[in-house]
């Protein structure tokens, strides 16, 4: 696996921020609403996380909040991606071309 | 299931797919900028979601299986269902629960990792404290947000004193946060009592917060959220989940800035001061407010030139955008140029009135921003304000002791007609009072959104 420590995971964070700042900087606020569902749908890859801790799961204590957390992550992913992409189908320009 | 290929091999294929997929998420958030792309850009990152899901059933000693299967299955299905039925209107508190059902995961994640800290490290186990924290208080204040904006929590908790309770639950967060890091081998209950502070710690947050200023603390949930996912990624050591984490955290941060800027009101403010629904005293404003019938209504705007609508929220709660949407079309056939304002809060969050209009099938290019066309009512002929109240305020821009004063308002006042849809004289959504209403040119119509918009449709069908 990776190695994500110290130095490394710092900058990695720090520049993934100026990324996320850049994204938004520029948009238009007709956008604003899908945005913000659009990256509640990008977080909903705490998905993978969860999974992760449940695979790995002993005891059932573990297993138990392990399948809590997939079934919100899931959730989170499914329900924010459905969501954005309801929202974006409606938008459409004079012109009649589908966004 | 990994004898066909080599432990290493499948770590590199895992890491090359995550990669592959932040740069998925990454590109799709950017597209989703522009309203041209931004289908194209939510399909993208669903494309990077379902690939990094896939691969991570190969992630080293992993068992479970079924149980994995059966929690996706269940969260998918219940989330699908929900998000394929829930009405465009209620698309902030259907935002609110699935990013509290993200913050909860991530909370679910400490909780597992803390219960077993056995060899994290410092850092490590500093960023697991604190990202189940953020976690917790992300899900229970979003499933408040949730109840508030539903309706199901009508009440607004406020007495003095919650301030002090605020910062002392949030203090005890903090403290018994700081004692799962400094004690060697913790008992349960600390762990326990750790997450039940932070989960209080979101609700009491999120109690006194109006109604108005709901979406920017969605916002903040969501942000935060990102931040927690992302704190997650590093417990973890799973660079898809920082680096999408650590995009949505900054960007919610951004995203919730510049929400609060458009209503003028500082985060802090929004947190801390409780206006969200501050119930003020008197009903209409002083002065005399003129009637017009809407048919007259209608006859004014078929002969304008130039008609400019300001809709708000109570235009979508009537659900009348789709009858002023066949108005204005009747308008642009006899050659009227119809232009749609938006206010940044115009709905229930900077956007959503947007969402509103395009369900009605109002073209995106017809739809102005607030900087956009403030400076084109002056040439207007009508000025039509339906659903909306607070963002055509003439106070914001003069009124020094108004509550919304210095919070940017459409100029529906300088048209050379106002017409005010309105259900009845009292005030808006903020009780606070609007001189629009009195103004010598401006004419109110009387009525439900719905019933007007219908009226106006019919005035306009007689001309033929």
């Amino acid at each position: 696996m990776l190695e994500l420590t110290g130095f490394v995971a710092l900058y990695i964070f720090m520049l993934t921020a100026f990324v996320g700042y850049e994204i938004i900087s520029r948009v238009p606020v007709i956008l604003h609403t899908p945005l913000m569902s659009g990256s509640n749908f990008v977080h909903g890859i705490v998905v993978v996380g969860a999974m992760v801790v449940l695979g790995q799961a002993d005891t059932t204590v573990e297993k138990v909040i392990g399948f809590l957390g997939v079934v919100l992550g899931a959730a989170n992913a499914v329900g924010g991606y459905v969501v954005t992409e309801r929202m974006l189908e409606m938008f459409k320009s004079s012109k009649g071309d589908k966004a | 299931m990994t004898e066909w290929l080599s432990r290493d091999t499948l770590d590199f294929l895992i890491q090359a797919v995550y990669f592959v997929a932040a740069v998925l998420f990454i590109v799709g958030l950017k597209q989703m900028a522009s309203p041209v792309t931004a289908r194209r850009g939510v399909i993208w990152a669903g494309v990077g979601m379902l690939l990094a899901v896939l691969v991570t059933f190969f992630w080293q000693d992993m068992g479970n299986f079924a149980l994995m299967l059966a929690a996706l299955a269940i969260g998918s299905v219940m989330a699908w269902i929900t998000a394929k039925r829930v009405a465009m209107t209620d698309m902030p508190q259907m935002v609110a629960v699935y990013n509290g059902m993200g913050g909860g995961a991530a909370a679910a994640i400490a909780a597992i990792e803390l219960y077993n800290p056995g060899e994290l490290g410092y850092v490590i186990l500093v960023l697991a404290i604190l990202g189940g924290m953020i976690g917790a208080v992300a899900f229970s204040g979003s499933m408040v947000a949730f109840a508030k904006l539903q309706g199901l929590v009508q009440k607004t908790l406020r007495f003095p004193g919650l301030q002090l309770l605020n910062a002392l639950i949030f203090l005890a967060t903090i403290g018994t946060g700081l004692a799962l890091l400094l004690m060697e081998g913790y008992p349960g209950e600390l762990l326990v009592a750790f997450f039940a502070l932070a989960l209080l710690a979101g609700i009491t947050l999120t109690m006194p917060i109006g109604g108005a200023d709901m979406p920017v603390v969605i916002s903040l949930y969501n942000a935060l959220t990102g931040l927690a996912v992302a704190f997650k990624g590093f417990v973890l050591d799973n660079a898809a989940m920082i680096i999408a984490g650590t995009v949505v955290g900054a960007a919610g941060m951004l995203l919730t800035h510049l929400m609060a800027k458009a209503m003028n009101r500082p985060l802090s403010n929004v947190l801390f001061a409780g206006f969200g629904d501050t119930e003020m005293e008197g009903g209409g404003a002083e002065g005399t407010m003129k009637a017009i019938d809407p048919s007259d209504a209608a006859i004014m705007m078929a002969y304008s030139e130039k008609v400019i609508i300001v809709p708000g929220y109570g235009l979508a709660v009537a659900q009348a955008q789709h009858k002023l949407w066949e108005f204005c079309e009747r308008l642009g056939e006899r050659d009227v140029e119809v232009k749609f304002a938006i206010h940044p809060v115009a709905g229930r969050m900077p956007g959503h009135m947007n969402v509103l209009l395009a369900e009605a099938g109002v073209p995106y290019d017809m739809i102005f921003d607030l900087e956009e066309i403030n400076s084109e009512f002056e040439e207007a002929d009508v000025a039509l304000v339906i659903g909306a109240n607070d963002v055509v305020n003439p106070d914001a821009r003069n009124k020094k002791d108004s509550p919304i004063f210095g919070m940017p308002i459409l100029n529906a006042d300088k048209a050379r007609n106002t017409l005010v849809v309105k259900r009845g004289r009292g005030t808006g959504f903020s009780g606070v009072q609007n001189p629009l209403f009195v103004a010598d040119n401006t004419q109110m119509v009387f009525g439900d959104a719905q019933e007007v918009a219908n009226k106006l449709l019919q005035g306009l069908k007689s001309l033929g």
